[in-house]
């Protein structure tokens, strides 16, 4: 199924999302100028769109890397299973960056 | 019959000369993740919109700090195997191959001592 190789896509986005987290915090410890930086860009609508699809990323590399140590232990091999399982974690996915996010925004009051 | 030398059997690294250890050390750190992610979205949930400040006061607990360290470097470090793993398949000719491989490793460990270094400087209140 495609989950293999959105294991790879998801985890080469995360690696962005790794280098951003990073940007994020050494900004903190640098001064309000370079927080400023970070916030106004992770703010602005392209921002908020490629925060997102880490975050979707996230939650799709989370679960299917889940998925993969089930498999390891040796479980869940049957491909009625393993469809089951793969259409599982995207959906799981989906509607856990969505939770977070309303989460988050509702915490701005933008609900 | 077995081609195999009784050394080579003993030491069971295979033609690659790594063993397991790449596969390994990959779900030790996925495995390490797991809640460390957990705890970072909730984190980054909860500050939302948050200024400097509020951030800043946030890593000053000696907990989230430490948990965060441990995010970054178990995360870096999964980065860095899973890249590899890509490259291998992906990029053919060793001069390439090489030259990635290098860059893959310099920038995760740039990533991850940048955020080890912000983390400690947060916590130790500078």
């Amino acid at each position: 199924m495609a989950t293999s190789i959105l294991h790879r896509a998801s985890g080469v986005a995360l690696g962005a999302g790794a280098l951003w987290l990073a940007w994020w915090l050494i900004a903190a410890a640098s001064g309000d100028e370079a927080f400023e930086c970070v916030q106004g860009f992770s703010t602005s609508p392209i921002g908020m769109i490629l925060l997102f699809g880490v975050t979707l990323a996230l939650m799709f590399h989370l679960l299917n890397g889940i998925r993969h140590l089930v498999w390891d232990l040796g479980h869940g091999f049957e491909v009625k299973t393993a469809t089951t399982s793969g259409w599982t974690v995207i959906i799981l996915a989906v509607v856990l960056a969505l939770v977070a996010w309303g989460i988050g925004l509702s915490m701005m009051g933008a609900f | 019959m077995s081609l195999r030398t009784p050394l080579g059997k003993v030491r069971g690294l295979g033609s690659a000369k790594e063993g397991t250890q790449h596969f390994w050390v990959q779900r030790v750190s996925a495995v390490a993740l797991i809640p460390l992610t957990l705890w970072l979205v909730a984190e980054l949930v909860c500050l939302t919109g948050a200024g400097r400040d509020e951030v800043l006061d946030f890593l000053s607990s000696p907990l989230q700090a430490i948990l965060m360290l441990l995010l970054v470097i178990a995360g870096f470090y999964h980065l860095k195997l899973g890249i590899q793993v890509i490259l291998e398949d992906y990029v053919h000719g060793e001069g390439a191959k090489l030259v990635t491989s290098l860059l893959n490793t310099f920038v995760c460990f740039a990533g991850g001592a940048v955020s080890v270094f912000a983390v400690l400087k947060i916590a130790f209140g500078g």
